[in-house]
């Protein structure tokens, strides 16, 4: 019997409306207790003092590039999973933009199989709309769903054909999987290198305009409408298709959403300004698809965010190498590696006043689990909570502590982020899965 | 003629040539030349466009003498960097290099060969590792001459990215109205075509602010880039582009007009299905002397070529009184000749056209 007893934190559990200084005991894996005092009941533990730090739910991501089956080089399933602990994420939706592609069980075992293997975290595959991708014939979904995905996507690639759209959309209904859509309209964003607008005009880069997601949105909006399906909107980031998501959910859709943390963050006048607009930069580590757009986007997001209107914070954290970054900006690799920052970049919202701490946790644990219905599954009952008898999935992080982006100390191979060098506020401390630390910084004091 | 004829030029110069031989520098403001590189105009003031302007008047001269050779950048090595084809630019570039007795070397590079294995920062630090002193970029993606600029410590000079930038264009052409009309300053300059995709018009707007014109743009609006009125952008962004007014009805645009340039229309706007036809383009935007009548009578008509004549503008105004289009050609050796020396750092009150320094 394995039992580990974390002493003293200030536990909050959006799911139970918990908010207060308590032990948390795991024991063979499992929460036991959540309670004052509780750690000193257990006699045989191993004992985390979390004295005037947070503890939580392990964070849950929706949207992971793993990469591993077929671009090794960007990151591997060990490597992508040893960042999500350093980020606090004890569980990673993997996105099936592998190659060969998640788009049959063979494909989806192997992961699994990989995953048992070397990975930190729990990993959770999400299997294709279509067979490769190719936006032309669905992929089985009955079979993906049997090999144990937890939702369907093109990934990076949205579903251009409406029709294809609506059959992939009804199709899923047997099988209760959410279709995650990358929202931006293939015709309408192609050839676009950032956001629309006068940053692109700036630098002479051809835009990805806002409207071009806007209209995606708004046909899968009324295409999941017409079926009766569950839609998810990855990668939120206009304030036109937060008004069209929140629409939707007041007329009582199945839409559920997530936004990352650079869109909640960050503006297009990163890809061109350093510190001042004197000089410009094509500066590619900010280059990310759907781009960053303008400060009333970033206003909208926060709101929605907040009232639950966008369900979670999901990273879409996607590494790719230095030699597909540092190239012209036209033919540079979209895509930021973002597990490791994503506490400390969406903290900026609480520290800003337009989130508070508790309502930024609910969006990393207990909101993506309900979007997608994580804790029905076998096994991850209580998933997103610390509940008895919950997953013994934790995570003790520090909401003052300041630290410097150091990418070169990446768990990940993906250094790529618009972040190096800057300072962030919150710290994950220490990642617990299934009740055996997979992460604890220098800072954290066994007892 | 022998083959000598580069770098013993002063040697042979009549006396009417010698008189005017050396290569004083400019007037430098402050006294400092402070760029190594030339990646677009918003970088460089009034000052430093004055600076180039006023030596390139010096170059002009070298250029319409019998033999145009001086040694001022003897010893100096230029290489062209071309990953789109270009013949004015790259042969403007060559000449500037060879008059001032530069060694100047032509590469044409393509942006599929670069995708598959050398990369434009190996290329760059290759060229710098073989004593290129500077690098003169041609390439077809917006922002390729900054991430050169970051890995070489070579002049980088900006032949035209993408629809980003052609700042040695926008010089020739400021050279070109400064010698016809004098100070630019309050000077109406109307630019007709695809704003959007002009890299030649963006270098323009920043050069023609800084010397103090006023500036309109014009154009059908899917020709038109977003973000361009001041209003369009948060109140921080102001200056973040140069200050222009945007005119979709020529007649309109034209009136009073001191400077009007006509751009190049692509005949792959057609086919992006932003305009319905070339002919429907220049029923409504085609410069003609009907709408050029509207304009200053003194005008200017430019054009930065190559140009299509019969669509963006008439064939009768570009070969006409008004125009100063072969002018734009001839000025843009010298402009270049000027910025080559100027980012040379060679030019010193010493440094005179007689004797190069080793």
């Amino acid at each position: 019997m394995s039992t580990l007893a974390i002493h003293n934190g200030r536990v909050i559990d959006p799911a139970l409306g918990q908010d207060g200084i308590a032990d948390v005991v795991i024991v063979d894996g499992r929460i036991a207790r959540v309670g004052p005092n509780e750690g000193d009941m257990v006699i045989e533990a191993d004992r985390i003092d979390a004295t005037g730090l947070v503890v939580a739910p392990g964070f849950v991501d929706l949207h992971t590039h793993l990469r591993e089956p077929g671009a090794e080089h960007q990151e591997t399933i060990a490597s992508g999973t040893a960042a999500a602990a350093r980020g606090g994420f004890t569980t990673v939706c993997a996105m099936p933009g592998t190659e060969p592609p998640l788009d049959s069980k063979a494909a989806v075992e192997s992961v699994l199989r990989e995953a048992e293997a070397s990975a930190a975290v729990r990993v959770l595959p999400l299997g294709c709309i279509t067979n490769g991708r190719a936006g032309e014939l669905l992929a089985p979904a009955g079979e993906l769903a049997g090999a144990g995905v937890v939702a369907l996507t093109d990934d990076g690639q949205a579903v251009a054909d409406p029709n294809l759209m609506r059959h992939a959309l009804q199709y899923s209904t047997r099988f209760g999987l959410p279709v995650a859509q990358h929202p931006e309209d293939p015709a309408l964003v192609r050839g676009g290198q950032m956001h629309e607008g006068w940053v692109a005009t700036r630098l002479g880069l051809r835009g990805r305009p806002a409207s071009g997601e806007a209209t995606m949105v708004a046909r899968d909006i009324a295409l999941a409408e017409l079926t009766d399906a569950h839609l998810h909107v990855c990668d939120v980031s206009t304030a036109g298709s937060v008004a069209l998501i929140r629409a939707a959910r007041e007329r009582g859709a199945h839409i559920t959403a997530s936004v990352t943390p650079h869109h909640l963050t960050l503006t297009h006048e990163r890809v061109a300004f350093g510190e001042s607009y004197d000089r410009i930069q094509y500066d590619s580590s900010a280059k990310v698809f759907p781009p960053l757009r303008e400060e009333g986007d970033l206003e909208a997001l926060s709101e929605a965010l907040r009232d639950g209107v966008i369900d979670a914070v999901a990273t879409d954290h996607a590494p790719v190498s230095a030699m597909e970054k540092d190239i012209e900006f036209d033919l540079a690799e979209p895509g930021i590696s973002g597990l490791e920052t994503a506490f400390g970049l969406t903290m900026r919202l609480v520290s800003g006043g337009q989130l508070s701490l508790a309502t930024l946790i609910e969006r990393l644990t207990i909101g993506p689990v309900r979007a997608w219905n994580l804790d029905r599954r076998p096994g991850f009952e209580g998933l997103g909570t610390l509940a008895p008898g919950a997953v013994g999935d934790v995570v003790i992080l520090d909401p003052t502590a300041e630290w410097t982006v150091e990418p070169e100390r990446f768990a990940s191979l993906g250094r790529n982020t618009p972040l190096a060098g800057e300072r962030l506020q919150g710290q994950i401390i220490a990642t617990v899965v299934d009740g055996q630390t997979v992460h604890a910084s220098a800072a954290v004091a066994a007892l | 003629m022998t083959i000598e004829t580069t770098n013993t030029a002063p040697n042979v110069s009549t006396a009417a040539d010698t008189a005017t031989d050396t290569l004083a520098p400019p007037e430098l403001g402050d006294g400092n030349w402070t760029h190594r590189d030339l990646l677009d105009l918003d970088t460089y003031s009034q000052t430093d466009i004055e600076a180039v302007l006023t030596l390139a008047d010096r170059m002009r001269e070298i250029l319409d003498r019998r033999i145009p050779r001086v040694p001022a950048l003897r010893g100096y090595t230029v290489v062209n960097l071309f990953y789109e084809p270009s013949t004015r630019t790259r042969v403007s570039f060559e000449l500037a290099g060879k008059v001032l007795g530069a060694d100047v070397i032509s590469v044409s590079a393509n942006t599929s060969s670069v995708v598959k294995g050398e990369s434009l920062i190996d290329t760059v630090r290759t060229l710098r590792a073989m004593r290129a002193d500077a690098v003169v970029m041609r390439h077809s993606m917006a922002g390729a001459p900054y991430l050169a600029a970051q890995h070489t410590d070579a002049s980088i000079i900006n032949a035209g990215d993408g629809a980003h930038a052609h700042p040695t264009q926008a010089l020739l052409d400021l050279y070109t109205m400064r010698r016809a009309v004098g100070d630019l300053s309050g000077k109406k300059v109307v630019m007709v075509g695809d704003i959007a995709h002009s890299r030649v018009a963006r270098s323009d707007l920043w050069g023609l602010a800084a010397m103090g014109a006023k500036v309109v743009v014009c154009g059908p609006p899917t020709l038109m880039p977003r973000g361009l009125r001041a209003g369009d952008r948060p109140e921080h962004a102001e200056s973040a582009l140069p200050p222009v007014s945007i005119e979709t009805e020529i007649d309109v645009a034209i009136e009073g007009a001191d400077v009007v340039m006509a751009l190049r229309l692509q005949s792959e706007r057609q086919e992006g299905g932003l305009l319905p036809s070339l002919h429907e383009y220049a029923a409504h935007y085609q410069v003609t002397a009907e709408r050029l009548a509207r304009a200053n009578p003194d005008h200017l008509l430019m054009h930065p070529g190559p140009k299509n004549e019969g669509i963006e503008i008439a064939g009768d105004v570009a070969g006409g009184s008004h125009s100063i289009i072969e002018e734009q050609v001839t000025n843009g050796v010298a402009v270049r000749m000027a910025l080559l020396y100027l980012l040379s750092g060679r030019a010193e009150p010493d440094d005179v056209g007689g004797e190069a320094r080793s």
